[in-house]
């Protein structure tokens, strides 16, 4: 039997949850706080996005749309068109394809290969910005925004295990 | 077994497309950063046209953090309540002195410029924007702003918040537009130093505080010398401020701007009718604006 209309758009929406959830993420780290010494540094959350759902969920969050979620942060954050886009690709790419690894795997390993590919990831950002420039850029807000990015990690992971199990059950 | 057979290859087929689809994704972005680095107004279009309609959601999100931040604020405010008290009131005995001061060199000068005939600078055109975005990087220092083309914003012109200059306008949307502040590594900027007038050029480089470089002449500047725009290049108004000489540590000054990144919250666009700084450019001749102009209202 055919499911019905409604049930198909049930899925249809809860399918789109994972990409709603990273562009909600992209767009959090966009709002300006206003608070002083926080200015210029930003956790990286639409990496910890990619990262969880390209392990749990490669389906729903394909390499293209990794690719869309980079290219909208290059525009919203100014930086060289493409180089997010390329980062977060990548990062889906690594994930997904070792995702076999972390299935069933504690969350300390998960923890751990995060802050791995956070920090190629930061690192590729900014070879990729500096050769794009032709001008090396002070490295030292990243090393704030990796750590802060980690120590976030937990919480993030918590609340996006959360919504998996809200509207993605069936998986 | 055949239907086994079948299946195997599909799924490699399959997986060989994957392959395919993510190998043409990564080239597409080499693409697009090579596109970009080649300034192509077409890439440029791109960018402001998502921007704008992202900007609406951004508009809508950014209202509340205000809010947030301005309660916090007011609790630490109440914190420092009596040293800031005491703070102000020094500082208004100070500022009522400065006053008389002001009052009486105005007279003066109005006397003089009726004297000399001095033809008055025209009265500038100004948009007030919020903060919409500030996804603030080490990569950049730049901001979305809620006003755009339709709102009379135009590539170049230059942002003050309150008197204080902050930065320029980079890229021009329909209703949303970027400010590259003067910290940012591509914002260069013409000044001079207020009491010397000796030239510089004030370069960003994604640091609170950037640098004074090109120098004209071997003048000694110290430390507290405000800096302000120079009337080189045509690009904004000479004498908005900018900042103070913060150090001047091997040969390095450095500038500290009047405004803090984080307080900008509401910001002036000042049209003065100049060229303004075009990124990448040479200050434009007067015929090519007009036709700039003209073509930007054909659009």
């Amino acid at each position: 039997m055919k499911p019905s209309v409604w049930v198909r758009m049930d899925s249809w929406v809860r399918h789109l949850v994972p990409f709603g959830v990273t562009m909600a993420m992209l767009l959090l780290t966009a709002i300006p706080t206003h608070m002083p010494g926080l200015d210029g540094i930003v956790p990286m959350l639409p990496l910890m996005g990619v990262y969880y759902w390209a392990i749990y969920r490669p389906d729903l969050l394909p390499a293209w749309l990794a690719f869309v979620i980079g290219l909208l942060h290059d525009i919203i954050a100014g930086t060289p068109l493409g180089v997010n886009a390329l980062v977060l690709l990548m990062v889906q790419g690594v994930a997904a394809g070792q995702r076999r690894f972390f299935l069933g795997k504690s969350f300390l390993v998960a923890w751990w290969a995060f802050g791995l590919l956070a920090a190629s990831a930061s690192g590729g950002t900014w070879i990729l910005v500096t050769a794009l420039l032709g001008r090396a850029i002070d490295p030292s807000p990243l090393f704030f925004e990796y750590l802060l990015t980690m120590g976030l990690f937990p919480l993030l992971t918590w609340a996006l295990a959360r919504t998996q199990m809200a509207f993605l059950k069936e998986a | 077994m055949k239907q086994s057979g079948a299946v195997g290859r599909l799924a490699t087929l399959r997986l060989l497309a994957q392959r395919f689809a993510f190998v043409s994704l990564v080239v597409a972005a080499f693409a697009l950063m090579i596109l970009g680095k080649a300034d192509i107004v077409l890439i440029e279009r791109a960018r402001t046209t998502v921007a704008d309609a992202i900007a609406p959601i951004l508009d809508a999100l950014s209202r509340p953090a205000a809010t947030v931040a301005e309660f916090t604020e007011s609790i630490r405010e109440l914190a420092s309540l009596r040293a800031e008290n005491a703070r102000l009131r020094q500082e208004n005995q100070r500022l009522l002195h400065w006053q008389t001061v002001a009052r009486h060199v105005d007279a003066e000068n109005h006397v003089l410029h009726e004297h000399l005939n001095v033809v008055t600078d025209p009265d500038a055109a100004f948009v007030t924007a919020r903060v919409i975005g500030d996804l603030g990087s080490a990569y950049g220092h730049s901001m979305l702003l809620n006003a755009g083309s339709r709102h009379g914003v135009r590539k170049g012109q230059a942002v003050l918040s309150g008197e204080t200059l902050i930065g320029y306008i980079a890229e021009v949307g329909d209703r949303s537009s970027r400010l590259l502040l003067l910290t940012d590594i591509n914002a260069k900027i013409p000044v001079v130093v207020e009491s010397s007038r000796t030239r510089a050029i004030l370069t960003g480089d994604n640091k609170a505080r950037p640098k004074l470089n090109y120098v004209a002449g071997n003048p000694s500047i110290s430390v507290g010398d405000r800096i302000i725009t120079a009337a080189s290049g045509a690009a904004f108004p000479p004498g908005l401020p900018i900042g103070v000489v913060a150090s001047t540590t091997d040969g390095i000054i450095r500038i500290e701007p009047f405004v803090q990144r984080h307080e900008l919250e509401y910001v002036t666009i000042v049209d003065y009718g100049l060229g303004g700084i075009l990124p990448f450019e040479k200050p434009p001749m007067p015929e090519r604006r007009r036709r700039g102009a003209d073509s930007g209202a054909g659009n």
